[in-house]
C-alpha cells in the first residue's frame, strides 16, 4: 500500500482530511493547465508602468515613477507595492528586472497557510482570502522568495502580495502589468506554451541570452518565468533555492501524524500493562 | 464537576466559596507583587495600543522578522520548558515509577497554566485574532500546514492536561463523586497527552522545515523536528527541578519537611534523566553535523555562537548533570538545570529569530515594550500559578478539603 492508500485508510481526523486534499489537488490538476507570466528582461527598459497598473489595479498607492528616484537602491515588494521593478548594474550594462509572487507550482505559503487563506486557485494564481487569514504570518516564514507582506500599523492588517489580477482574469482579461508594458517584456498564457516561447527566444538568439529559464523547475517550478542575459546572480535571484518543492519539506513530517496517533497511544498502554504496577495506579491516584 | 452532592452544597455555595477564594492571601506588598503588578500594568497599556494600532506600533517585527520574541519566546521556548508534564506522566502512569508521583500534579499545573498562557501569547501576535476561530470551524482547514497540526495539538492537549489536574480541582471543591468519575479519565487523559506532545513538540520545530533558505546552514536541518523533541525532555526536566527549587523555598508551608527531603531523592533521579536525554541530544546533533558537513560553516560569529550553544549549554550542563546526580550534590545539578535552561533559550531564539535571515543587513532586536509583554505573560502565570497551589492541594498528599 503506498502512502497516500494508507492516510485514506487511516481513520483519524487529520489522516481523512490530508487524504481528502491529496484527492482534490488531483483533480484541480486535471482540470485546467495552470497559467503564468514569462518576463523578458532582455525587453525590460524600466519604465516601470507596470508599477503603476498594478497599483491602480488594487487600489494602492500609485508611485510617481517620473520623480521618486526608486531605481537608485534595490526594492523588495512591500505592503503598499506588490511589484518592483530594480534596476541591476551588471556585465551586459543595465538590466531591469520586475519582482512579484513568482506564483510557484506547490507554494510554500499555501503549505504554510492554516486557514487556506492562502490558496492556489485550479487556474494558478495564489491568491490570498481576508475572511480566512488570521495574520499568522507563517506564510511570510515559508515563502522561499519572502513575497508576502504585512500590515504593521493596521488592527485590521493584511497580507499584502500579487495574485496575478485574479479578479480580472475570471473576466477574461490578463494581469494589468502585463496589459501595461509598452515593449511586450511580459507575456501571459500556459506554462508549457510560455516555456516554448521562452526556448525559441533562447534557441534564435543563442548569444543574447543565458540558456536558462528562471522558474522552470526553481522549488518544483513557479508560474512566474524569466528570461535573461546575465547569469541570475547578477539580478538578484536566489539561485540556491533548489528544485524540491517547498511543501515537500513538511510532507514527511504531516505523513507520520496519523502513524504517531495509532502507534504512540498502543506502544503507551502496552508498556504501562507491562510495568506490573498495575494496581498502582488506581490506588495511588485515590489518595494522590 | 458541578454534580449534586450529597451532603446538600449547592451551586451557589460552590460560586460564593469560589468568590471569597478570590481575594489575596498573606502580605500584599511583596518585591515580586510590587514589579509584577507594575509590569502587568505596562503590558496591559502596551497590548491596548497593540490592538487598536497594529503590531508594528509596539514591536519591531518587520517584513523580513515575522516572527519575534513573543513568538520565539514565550510560544515556542515555553512550550519547550512545559515539557515536564508529559515526560513525567509518563514515567509515573505509563512506567509507573511511584518516586516521582507526589511532583505529578505540580507538574501537570505547571503545564496546563504553561499551555494557557503561551497559547495565549500566541493569540497576541496574531494580527486577526478574530479569526483563530476559522482553523477551529473548518474556514478552511488547512490540513497540509504544521502549524493547523500544532495550533489542534495545543487545544486538544490543553483539554488533555486539564483533565489530568481536574481531580485536585474537585478535591478543594470536596467534590468526591466527581473526582471519582474524572480520576477514571486520567490515564485515557494521560496516554492521549503523551502522544500530542511529542507531536507538537517536535511540531514547532518542523515549522521551521520551510524556512529552509532563511536559517542560517549551521542550524537548519531536516531533523529540526527529532531534535526539538528531545530536548524539549530535558528543557521539562530542567524546569522542573528549577521551579522544584524555587517553590520549596517559596510556598515551605504547603510542601512540609517531607517533601523537602523526598524533592531531594528526586532531583538526583532527574538529574540522570536528563543527562541521558542530552546525551541522547548531542548524539543526534553530532550525526547532522557530519552528515550535512556542517564544519565547513565553522568560522566566524555564527561558528563561534554555534559551539557556544552546543558546547556551553548543551555538553558542559550535561556532564554537571551526570557528575551532580552520581556525587549527589545538589548545587551542581541547579547550576546544570538553570545552564540547560539558557541553551534551550538560545536555541529556539536563534532558529526562529537569530539565525533565522542571519544575513540580512536590518536585523530584529525586540522592542522593550516586547520585553514588558513577554514578562507580563510570565508574571500573571506565576500570579495564577500562585493562586492554586496556596489553595487547592497541588503539593500535599493527603490534605483535608479546604471546603468542608
Ligand atoms: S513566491 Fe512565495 S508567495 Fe508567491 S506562491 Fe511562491 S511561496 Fe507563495
Ligand atoms: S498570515 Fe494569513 S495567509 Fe499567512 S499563513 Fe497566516 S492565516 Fe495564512
Amino acid at each position: 500500500m503506498n502512502r497516500r492508500g494508507f492516510l485514506k485508510l487511516a481513520g483519524t481526523v487529520g489522516a481523512t482530511l490530508a487524504a481528502k486534499k491529496a484527492k482534490a489537488r488531483d483533480n484541480d490538476d486535471e482540470k485546467e493547465e495552470f497559467v503564468g507570466v514569462l518576463t523578458d528582461t532582455t525587453r525590460c527598459i524600466g519604465c516601470r508602468t507596470c508599477e503603476v497598473a498594478c497599483a491602480e489595479a488594487h487600489g494602492l498607492p500609485v508611485p510617481d515613477v517620473q520623480n521618486d528616484g526608486a531605481l537608485e537602491a534595490e526594492r523588495r515588494t512591500s505592503d503598499t507595492q506588490w511589484t518592483v521593478v530594480n534596476r541591476y548594474e551588471t556585465d551586459e550594462g543595465d538590466v531591469f528586472v520586475k519582482k512579484q509572487c513568482m506564483h510557484c507550482w506547490q507554494p510554500g505559503c499555501t503549505a504554510a497557510c492554516l486557514t487556506n487563506a492562502m490558496y492556489k486557485t485550479h487556474a494558478g494564481p495564489v491568491i490570498w482570502r481576508s475572511d480566512k487569514c488570521m495574520g499568522c504570518r507563517y506564510c511570510m516564514i515559508s515563502c522561499p522568495f519572502e513575497i508576502p507582506k504585512f500590515e504593521y500599523d493596521s488592527w485590521n492588517p493584511k497580507i499584502h502580495k500579487c495574485n496575478m489580477c485574479w479578479e480580472r482574469l475570471q473576466e477574461g482579461q490578463k494581469p494589468a502589468c502585463v496589459d501595461a508594458c509598452p515593449t511586450d517584456a511580459l507575456m501571459f498564457g500556459r506554462k508549457r506554451e510560455l516555456m516554448e516561447v521562452a526556448r525559441v527566444r533562447i534557441y534564435n538568439h543563442p548569444q543574447k541570452y543565458v540558456h536558462q529559464v528562471y522558474g522552470e523547475h526553481e522549488v518544483g517550478g513557479t508560474g512566474w518565468l524569466y528570461l535573461s542575459s546575465v547569469p541570475f546572480e547578477q539580478l538578484g535571484f536566489r539561485t540556491d533555492l533548489g528544485t524540491t518543492p517547498y511543501p515537500d519539506y513538511t510532507r514527511e513530517f504531516l505523513y507520520a501524524v496519523p502513524v504517531v496517533l495509532f502507534a504512540v497511544p498502543a506502544f503507551l498502554l502496552g508498556l504501562r500493562f507491562l510495568s506490573e504496577n498495575e494496581e498502582e495506579l488506581e490506588e495511588g491516584e485515590s489518595h494522590a | 464537576m458541578h454534580d449534586e452532592n450529597k451532603k446538600g452544597r449547592s451551586f451557589a455555595d460552590i460560586i460564593r466559596f469560589i468568590l471569597q477564594e478570590m481575594k489575596p492571601r498573606g502580605k500584599f506588598l511583596t518585591p515580586f507583587n510590587v514589579i509584577s503588578i507594575v509590569v502587568i500594568i505596562a503590558g496591559v497599556i502596551i497590548l491596548t495600543v497593540r490592538f487598536i494600532y497594529g503590531l508594528g506600533s509596539v514591536s519591531n517585527l518587520n517584513q523580513e522578522y515575522p516572527w519575534g520574541l513573543w513568538k520565539g519566546f514565550n510560544v515556542i521556548t515555553g512550550v519547550a520548558f512545559a515539557g515536564g508534564a508529559y515526560v513525567l506522566t509518563f514515567v509515573v502512569y505509563v512506567m509507573g515509577v511511584e518516586k516521582y508521583h507526589s511532583i505529578v500534579r505540580v507538574t501537570v499545573l505547571n503545564g496546563l497554566l504553561a499551555y494557557i498562557f503561551y497559547a495565549g501569547a500566541l493569540i497576541l501576535d496574531l494580527g486577526r485574532p478574530w479569526n483563530i476561530i476559522n482553523p477551529i470551524i473548518g474556514n478552511d482547514f488547512g490540513y497540509n500546514s504544521v502549524l493547523f497540526l500544532v495550533a489542534w495539538h495545543f487545544m486538544l492537549y490543553m483539554i488533555a492536561e486539564f483533565i489530568e489536574f481536574s481531580p485536585v480541582a474537585a478535591e478543594w471543591l470536596n467534590l468526591e463523586k466527581a473526582k471519582k468519575v474524572l480520576q477514571m479519565l486520567t490515564l485515557g487523559a494521560v496516554i492521549f497527552g503523551i502522544t500530542l506532545s511529542s507531536l507538537h513538540q517536535s511540531g514547532l520545530g518542523a515549522l521551521f522545515l520551510m524556512a529552509k533558505s532563511k536559517i542560517h546552514p549551521l542550524w537548519y536541518t531536516e531533523f529540526i523536528p527529532l531534535l526539538f523533541l528531545v530536548s524539549s525532555i530535558f528543557a521539562g526536566i530542567s524546569m522542573v527541578i528549577f521551579e522544584g527549587t524555587i517553590s520549596h523555598r517559596v510556598f515551605r508551608e504547603q510542601i512540609g519537611p517531607d517533601g523537602k527531603s523526598s524533592f531531594d531523592q528526586i532531583v538526583f533521579g532527574l538529574a540522570k534523566g536528563a543527562a541521558i536525554a542530552m546525551f541522547v541530544y548531542y548524539f543526534f546533533k553530532l550525526l547532522v553535523f557530519i552528515h550535512e558537513h556542517h564544519w565547513q560553516h565553522i568560522h566566524g560569529f555564527w561558528g563561534f555562537w554555534y559551539l557556544f550553544e552546543i558546547i556551553g549549554l548543551v555538553l558542559v550542563p550535561c556532564f554537571l548533570f551526570a557528575y551532580g546526580a552520581r556525587h549527589r550534590i545538589i548545587g551542581v545539578i541547579r547550576i546544570a538545570a538553570i545552564l540547560t535552561l539558557i541553551g534551550i533559550i538560545v536555541n529556539r531564539l536563534n532558529i526562529s529569530m537569530i539565525a533565522y535571515n542571519w544575513n540580512v543587513v536590518d536585523r530584529y532586536y525586540p522592542s522593550w515594550m516586547e520585553y514588558v509583554v513577554s514578562f507580563t505573560v510570565i508574571f500573571a502565570e506565576i500570579w495564577v500559578f500562585r493562586w492554586i497551589v496556596t489553595r487547592m492541594p497541588v503539593y500535599e498528599k493527603h490534605t483535608k478539603p479546604a471546603m468542608a
